[in-house]
């Protein structure tokens, strides 16, 4: 079995988001990046059912300039097999979803997995968009999902609450907890990974229809009202007659 | 510049976030058609019409009584095929958002998720979308002729501008593949208000202590109508259920109002809080972090402050 498992390279969790150039660029100063959390819960279920059933090769791919492959080499390092870097700045969704795509109009997959959402543009549409253009499923938020030969058993997040669902391969499937635990890259895997296939490809002409025009901040916050432990009617007070919420 | 507004319903009931997206379809200022699946009560289809939709479409197929993600994108297109419509405007859910994507691409329209304001429209059609999960926004221009817009909740005002409508009966030939995807089961919390829709969350974190002392949150939960919430730590350790889990990779809210109680307030979890209107922190270290997100706090001990609290608003109501 083939196992594409997609995933982004973004600011680490703790990151302060900052822009530069007239609010039109991210400030990568001082920022670490790393795989997306909901890909990495994609990449760990990839791995689990890799060892679990003979035969199955897990390729990692990123949309990315060059400086991403850190990220890449990371995930090699976690247990895939390989990786493909399509070389182009991920500029939106469906640019990138279009990338993916072609990758895997190319080579079949049996299964492709990703986070529901990057937590840098959170989008949440490249699983479905990938799954219009190929003409298959798609499955998200997905916390669950089991293989039964060429059927899967999946749960997926609804509001205040759960669904279960089955569908037969090829599927693509937007990840999140706790489909699996996160793995952490062991010696073993980061040496390894060194070696392992690092494919570059360029990327094909997709056009979105959307164009970024500006960042922005959300105005500071002001500074927090105090009330004193013994007096919580006072809080009752704002919130009911300076906030007015209750 | 017609608009046709998908409206997703549980229990026969239509969600608020979608009437959001009624609202904010009016405002926008097209004639607005919505368009609902499966099971849902008559009176709530007709009321739409109080919300600005100026037809009402209902596919009363059983089988759409369940979100199929599939199912629903065809059946999206056909209807903003036949009604003329160049936008399409549904709620940013665990449904619509997929289902945006699809119905997008079969399009070809530009599509934007997690939109939190009306466009700019003085040269281009440029929407507001929140991003690094609440951290920062972006303007993004939609140059297609046909859009797709995913609304944030809260993010539109639900006014009455008009008066209820007639339903007109739709239908979609679906074939197999529409149906790909089988939806087995499913476990609904019931009876209690739901946290992604909620104007009031109360939210506990690891100060808490433990799963048996969630009944004095459940109890100002239920005096103020809230639905309740909890830090990550809190839904790894199984004292609540994960889909309780705020936060950066768990459930984004924004409420009116979201009182949090022993949460630290760590990064990963303001950035799936700090859209709330107002954030009110209880916490008994006062060098806890959340203090500087809040707008009102008490340092204090959450078992003597809470039950309080609960007096307090029963008092006052
Ligand atoms: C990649 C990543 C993603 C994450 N995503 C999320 C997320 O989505 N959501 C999330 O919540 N976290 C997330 N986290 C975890 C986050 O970093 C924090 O660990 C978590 O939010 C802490 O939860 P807490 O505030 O409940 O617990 P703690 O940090 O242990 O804080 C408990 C608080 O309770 C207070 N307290 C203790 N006793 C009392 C009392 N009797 N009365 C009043 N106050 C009391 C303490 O002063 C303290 O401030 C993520 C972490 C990572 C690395």
């Amino acid at each position: 079995m083939k196992i594409l498992v997609c995933i982004t390279h973004v600011p680490d969790t703790t990151s302060k988001i900052n822009f530069t150039d007239n609010n039109t660029k991210f400030d990568t100063t001082g920022v670490q990046f790393i795989i997306g959390p909901y890909d990495d819960y994609a990449l760990a279920r990839a791995i689990e059912l890799k060892d679990a059933i003979a035969g199955t090769t897990v390729t990692v791919l990123n949309v990315g300039p060059a400086d991403t492959e850190p990220t890449l080499r990371k995930g090699l390092a976690i247990g895939a097999d390989d990786a493909i870097r399509v070389n182009a700045e991920p500029t939106d969704s469906f640019f990138v979803a279009s990338q993916i795509a072609a990758i895997a109009k190319e080579t079949p997959y049996d299964l492709i997995l990703m986070g529901r959402e990057s937590i840098d543009y959170n989008s949440g549409v490249v699983h479905g968009i990938v799954a219009e253009l190929l003409g298959i499923p798609s499955i998200s938020p997905v916390m669950k999902l089991d293989l039964e030969g060429t059927k899967a058993k999946l749960a997926r997040e609804i509001e205040g609450g759960k669904e279960y669902l089955e569908v037969s391969l090829p599927f693509v499937a937007g990840c999140q907890e706790p489909i699996a635990e996160w793995k952490i890259p062991n010696m073993r895997g980061i040496m390894s990974a060194r070696t392992k296939p690092l494919k570059v490809v360029e990327p094909k002409a997709a056009d979105s229809g959307v164009k970024l025009q500006k960042f922005e901040l959300p105005p500071p916050k002001g500074s927090v009202k105090m009330i004193p432990a013994d007096n919580v009617p006072e809080l009752v007070n704002l919130l009911k007659n300076e906030a007015k919420v209750l | 510049m017609a608009i046709l507004v998908f409206v997703e319903s549980a229990e026969g009931k239509i969600k608020k976030t979608s009437i959001e997206a009624v609202a904010y379809a009016h405002a926008l200022g097209g004639p607005v058609t919505a368009i609902a699946l499966g099971a849902v009560e008559k009176a709530e289809l007709e009321a739409l019409g109080k919300y600005g939709a100026q037809k009402v479409l209902h596919v009363a197929d059983e089988r759409l009584s369940q979100g199929i993600i599939q199912a629903y994108a065809t059946v999206l297109e056909k209807a903003l095929q036949d009604e003329g419509a160049d936008i399409l405007v549904l709620a940013n859910s665990s449904l619509g958002t997929p289902v945006a994507a699809r119905v997008a691409t079969k399009l070809g329209a530009s599509l934007a998720s997690n939109v939190v304001e009306l466009p700019k429209t003085d040269g281009g059609f440029v929407v507001k979308r929140s991003i690094y999960t609440g951290k920062a926004f972006a303007w993004v221009e939609l140059k297609n002729q046909k859009k797709v817009i995913a609304l944030r909740k809260n993010a539109a005002d639900i006014k009455e501008v008009g008066s209820p409508v007639q339903v007109t009966p739709y239908s979609v030939t679906l074939g197999d593949a529409d149906f790909a995807t089988k939806i087995t089961s499913s476990e609904k919390a019931t009876g209690e208000v739901l946290l992604p829709e909620a104007n009031i969350v109360v939210s506990g974190g690891r100060g808490m202590k433990g799963p048996e002392h969630w009944g004095i949150l459940e109890e100002l939960a239920k005096t103020l109508h809230a639905a309740t919430g909890c830090s990550k730590p809190v839904s790894d350790m199984g004292w609540r259920p994960h889909h309780e889990h705020v936060g950066q990779t768990g459930v984004k809210v924004a409420p009116q109002l979201y009182i949090a109680v022993g949460i630290s307030g760590a990064i990963q979890h303001l950035a799936g809080v700090n859209s709330s209107k107002y954030i009110v922190v209880i916490n008994k270290d006062p060098e806890a972090p959340f203090f500087k997100a809040a707008d009102y706090g008490i340092v204090g001990d959450a078992f003597e402050i809470i039950p309080k609290l609960t007096e307090a608003i029963k008092a006052a109501k």
